[in-house]
Formats: structure tokens, sequence, C-alpha cells
């Protein structure tokens, strides 16, 4: 209504008032993952986050690492894939505990479906679980899991670049796998590059040259993993 | 995609706080280096609002910039880069900040 002569359509203004909140968009997920990281500890499970790209060899690296630490080292494995249950197959053919968590349309694994996978698997005292995230470099790289260490895994298909195309990801890793270097005489990949690249976005980043196929560098890998087995079961998230 | 699911956390984390208020404007903070894509957020947030007292608030998103300080030259700039590159040509940079993920205020009816 015209606030001069009152012509025109009334127009009602309903009262409304401000609410401070100050909310942490990522609280829920954060405190789930504080949650799992203190289970995980007091059960003395040594939680690996493996985080990659589609393709880049996890599940090989999966399937070979228990079939060659599995009378040694206890492991169980959290597969999250957006559909199917092929990945819990191939890992269950190794004789490992699996569960699948199809995350559906999402891209991402949560703290909450990681709590619920680690209900269902309900892994020994002592062992190692290794949760295989969705393959995409984006998304998983915002949620804590209460994983104790992350581990990228970039293949020498990939470009070397990728580090800086995804710096989220790289700068919340603890170590890098550069995988199928059995393939280096066949692409032009040079891994000082990448691992210049990855150290820019996390200096400290620890890499290992891995052929998950061929085996080269498993031993490092093993011993990286006995070494935070022995360590870093109950260490906290060395992200932010 | 991870805004789906970080949007509906918005819709889920106001709809819990204000109970049954009418939700008239959401103001969120997502900093230029927090690997959120504010328009993402826009488009999924009337998906996600749709049928909730958070339906038809308008969403206002605040971006404030990451400070960056070269640990070459000790130049201060914003930036809305993880990794970004000074003008002097060093990668050595610190960014603080910039990675801010919060609701700041509602306003109810």
């Amino acid at each position: 209504m015209c606030g001069t002569c009152g012509c025109g359509p009334e127009v009602t203004t309903e009262a409304t008032r401000r609410v401070a909140l100050e909310i942490d968009l990522l609280a829920k997920n954060d405190d789930r993952a504080v949650a799992n990281r203190r289970w995980l500890a007091d059960n003395d499970v040594l939680a690996v986050n493996l985080m990659s790209s589609p393709g880049s060899g996890k599940t090989t690296l999966l399937e070979r690492t228990i079939r060659d630490l599995g009378d040694h080292l206890s492991c169980a494995v959290l597969e999250g894939d957006q559909e199917t249950l092929l990945d819990a197959e191939r890992i269950g053919a190794t004789g490992a505990p699996v569960v699948q968590i199809n995350t559906g349309a999402g891209c991402h694994l949560d703290a909450e479906m990681v709590a619920d996978g680690v209900r269902r698997l309900a892994p020994e005292r002592g062992s190692v679980l290794f949760v295989e995230n969705v393959g995409n470099l984006v998304c998983p790289a915002l949620f804590d899991l209460g994983e104790a260490a992350r581990v990228v895994i970039m293949s020498v298909t990939e470009g070397a670049d990728k580090p800086l195309k995804y710096p989220h990801m790289f700068r919340t890793a603890d170590l890098m796998l550069v995988n199928k270097v059995d393939l280096l005489p066949h692409v032009e990949f040079d891994v000082a590059h990448c691992v210049a690249h990855a150290r820019r976005a996390r200096p400290d980043v620890e890499v290992l040259e891995v052929s998950a196929t061929r085996g080269d560098g498993l031993g490092a890998w093993y011993d990286w993993l006995r070494h935070r087995r022995i360590t870093g079961a109950g260490r906290g998230r060395t992200f932010s | 995609m991870h805004e789906l699911s970080i949007t509906q956390s918005v819709v889920d984390a106001v709809t819990e706080r204000m109970c049954d208020a009418r939700i008239r404007r959401i103001r969120l903070e997502v900093g230029r280096c927090s690997g959120l894509v504010p328009d993402a957020v826009r488009f999924c947030f009337e998906l996600v609002a749709a049928g909730t007292t958070c339906e038809g608030a308008a969403l206002e998103i605040d971006e404030p910039p990451g400070r960056a300080t070269c640990r070459a030259c000790g130049d201060g700039f914003d930036t809305a880069e993880v990794l970004p590159l000074c003008g002097c040509g060093s990668a050595d940079v610190a960014v603080e900040g910039g990675r801010e993920l919060r609701i700041r205020e509602v306003e109810v009816v």
C-alpha cells in the first residue's frame, strides 16, 4: 500500500526474528568420526582409509596385501561403492572378513556409514581395517571417517599433475602410493613431478612406488602397515 | 556432489534446532578454500528443503577468502586457491582461513 495516500494493495509484513546458530556443517559427521576413532582405539583396530580415482588399483592392491600378509596380520575390509557387491566378492575370495557399503547416489563414505559397517564387521583386536572409499578424488576428502591414516593411491596411467588438480584430497594424505609402476616404460609419467606436486599439497606426505600386480615395492608398503599397526591404532587425525 | 549431503545436513540442523518455526532466511559461511561449491549448494537447497520448514527460505552464502602468506618474500594476499602461488613465483605459501563451513544464522517467523 502506498505510504503517502494509501492507494494500492495492502501489504502485510510479518514479524521475523534472527537467531544466531553458528553450527559447523560437518559437525554431525565429525562427532560420529570421533566416536568411531575412540571405538577403534579402544579395540586396538588400525583403520586405514584408502582413496583414489576409479581404476587406480585399490581392490587389486587389497587382494594382494591380504594374501601376502594374511597369515601374520589380521585384515578386514569395508568396501565402499555406489552399487554392486563385486569388490566385496573379490575380497571375500581372499578369506578376509568384508562388508560392502553401497552408497547409492552418494559419492563418498561418511562416518555414519563406517560406524554401521564396523558394527556389522566386528573387526578383531589387533587387526587392520581397510576402508576402501568410493573411487573419487573430490568428495571423500571432506569426510573424516575416524581413520588413523589416509592413503591416496595414484596410478601411473593417470596424470602426474593430479595432486595439484585435487588438492583437497592430497593435502589430507599421510601416504601416497604410486601404483602400476610396472607400466612406467609404456606411459609418459614423471614420478618426481608427481611427488613434488603431492608435497606442495602436503609437505610431509610419505610416498611409495608399487605395482600391485607385479609386486614391486610391496615390501615397503607392508612395512609401513606393520609400523602403523604397532604405533598408530590410537592415533588422532593428522589433517584438518 | 558432496554438496547434496552437506546441504541435507544444513536443512537437518536448522529444522532440528528451530523445531516448527517457519524459516525465512538461512545465512551460511562457505570459505573459498573449503572444497564446497556455493552454486551447487544453492542448486541442492531447493530440493532438500521441499516439504520442510525451510521450504521457500532465502539462502545467503558468505564466501570468505583464505589469507595467504608467502614464506619466500613475506607478501600477504587473499586467495581462493588451496595451493596458491605467490606473485614472486614461490609455491611455499601458508594459507589460513577460507575453510569455513558454518550455518551462521537463520531468520524465522
